[in-house]
């Protein structure tokens, strides 16, 4: 099933089924409102932790609400002794971005290719895409490690660049796969008898036709490599160069954590990815029952 | 066209290839050492502790996350005003840094000036007026660890489990109402039978993560003393940062990939999530 069709028989389900009793709706509401607030509640507290002062943060008798509102931490923090937080950002903004484009770059001839013709070898190359699926940078990361040591890679971001896109391109290839798949044949013919080449058929036809599964794609790497952990925390050594994941473990366990700093970094660097991943809301649904599931 | 392929394979095969080499390294590193590596590992007093704790880690983590799930989609499934916005709201702990959340927690539950401590004391759950010291000792903290990680695993299944619903034709719901069945009898007879392949891959992608889970941990126990609240990969982790033996960190990566490797074929065997690939 595509995105789009499930996405519309939720629809049709959601405003034609029988009368609802208002007892009833308002009971869904509730257990709507429960989960609502569990799923707010440590942003709400990361967010009322920025904005307070470090007296405030660390004071013996903490108060729920920040006193009053200190929006200046949100320029203060930029220049905080524990770790370089505008190079870790700049890292993490380039990784993340370059990441993606990487894995996209390969990703999208490979999936069409996949789909559309039966070569040798193609099982065993669909088997390889899900086999790394299961594998993760974490249990991977000496291996990685001592192979990027030895290529002289280490502590670079070229060396994350590819460790995100390389474990991010088989969600990439499976999820396309499944959507270039769900194309018919005849439009690619059709095409070619029009005079278009093979990329041409690929960029003009085809792409705009899985638009939806690009952008579920771009946005599912992006955010993994934004968060990424694990390898970076081996593979990145000099403090300038880590992302923030890895930057903000500094603050723990230190005798005088400046938390308010902590939870701004956070803020800045959650909202945008968190907005990414509400634009595809609707499509997590569709995309998980055709890439995933299936 | 080949070249396509070509382009494709290299990424995979490199990190086959680096698979391979972790068994590779270990043996190169120490040369004619051999298993010594491995023989550290399994001689390692804490070992079997830790790895006890893994399994107790992924089946609470996993099982407690899928129960919450069911309920939680069971909710979003239904319509009711402001149902959008729950929705939205769910997703947050998948696109938020797992680092950062469970950093929020960890300043929470800490002693004097924690907001969570704060809260336990005001509801009158901890006696101490400064609270208790949550993360300061390995049991508590790692209970912590399991409350986050089940947290942070539930958006990823419960939108699983709601692609699963989604795929559920309304008439076998309407026909089970016919028939007279109560909503908790359809529930268990019709839909859930139903939700299998969702929730069985759910259940699969759901293991691997939280076996190879390292922020939450890290951050909410890293800083204890001791392996009282190591998990497998945590120890990996100890092993190449704080102990530089990168050679017996990767006997162990090899150990835990290969633990992966035959829970997914066993639950692969048993479930069978993907019927046709």
């Amino acid at each position: 099933m595509t995105s789009a069709t499930a996405s519309r028989s939720i629809r049709r389900r959601r405003y034609t089924s029988d009368q609802v009793p208002l007892g009833r709706v308002l009971l869904r509401m509730l257990g709507g409102l429960v989960v609502l607030v569990v799923f707010v509640l440590p942003y709400t507290i990361m967010f009322f932790g920025s904005v307070k002062t470090k007296a405030q943060i660390r004071s013996v008798e903490p108060t729920y609400f920040p006193r009053e509102w200190h929006w200046e931490n949100y320029l203060t923090m930029w220049s905080t002794p524990e770790t370089p937080l505008v190079q870790n950002l700049i890292s993490t903004i380039v990784i993340a971005s370059c990441a993606t484009v990487l894995a996209l770059l390969v990703a999208v001839p490979a999936a069409y290719y996949t789909a559309r013709f039966r070569f040798p070898g193609r099982f065993a190359f669909l088997a390889l895409v899900i086999t790394t699926q299961m594998l993760q940078p974490a249990v991977l990361t000496s291996g990685l490690f001592r192979q990027f040591v030895a290529l002289g890679m280490h502590d670079t971001w070229a060396a994350m660049i590819l460790t995100n896109a390389a474990f991010n391109l088989a969600f990439t290839v499976w999820i396309l796969h499944s959507f270039f798949a769900s194309i018919p044949r005849e439009i690619d013919e059709a095409a070619q008898l029009d005079g278009a080449g093979r990329l041409a058929t690929l960029f003009r036809i085809n792409l705009p036709l899985v638009w939806p599964g690009l952008v579920t794609a771009i946005v599912f790497t992006f955010v993994a490599a934004w968060n990424e952990f694990a390898a970076s925390l081996v593979i990145l050594s000099t403090a300038g160069n880590q992302p923030l994941s890895v930057a903000l473990t500094k603050f723990v366990g230190q005798y005088e954590t400046s938390w308010q700093y902590v939870f701004g970094i956070s803020i800045v660097a959650i909202v945008p990815v968190v907005v990414l991943f509400m634009l595809i809301e609707k499509r997590l649904v569709g995309g998980l029952a055709t890439g995933g599931v299936k | 066209m080949l070249l396509i392929l070509g382009v494709v394979l290299f990424p995979a095969g490199v990190m086959v290839y680096n698979s391979t080499r972790d068994i590779s390294i270990s043996g190169v590193d120490k040369g004619s050492a051999g298993f010594a590596n491995y023989v550290e590992v399994f001689s390692f007093p804490y070992f079997w502790p830790i790895l006890g704790r893994t399994v107790v880690w992924v089946v609470v983590v996993v099982g407690v996350t899928v129960v919450l799930s069911l309920g939680i989609a069971q909710i979003l499934d239904k319509a009711f005003p402001g149902r959008r916005l729950v929705r939205m709201v769910v997703i947050i702990p998948w696109a938020a840094s797992v680092v950062m959340t469970t950093m929020v927690v960890y300043y929470g539950l800490e002693p004097y000036f924690g907001i969570i401590n704060r809260f336990l004391v005001d509801v009158g759950l901890v006696d101490t007026p400064e609270g208790y010291g949550w993360t300061r000792n390995a049991e508590t903290a790692f209970a912590w660890a399991v409350i986050v990680a089940i947290f942070v695993s539930l958006p990823f299944t419960t939108y699983t489990i709601l692609a699963g619903l989604a795929t559920i034709p309304t008439e076998t719901l309407e026909a089970a109402k016919v028939d007279g069945a109560s909503p908790a009898r359809s529930y268990l007879t019709v839909v859930l039978p139903q939700l299998r392949g969702a929730l069985s891959v759910a259940v699969l992608i759901n293991i691997i993560n939280v076996f190879n889970s390292l922020p939450i941990l890290k951050v909410m126990t890293g800083s204890i003393p001791g392996y009282d609240a190591d998990t497998v990969m945590t120890m990996i982790f100890k092993y190449i940062q704080n102990q530089h033996k990168v050679d017996v960190a990767s006997a162990l990566s090899v150990v835990a990939f290969v633990i992966v490797l035959v829970i997914v074929a066993v639950y692969v065997r048993v479930v069978r999530p993907m019927r046709e690939v």
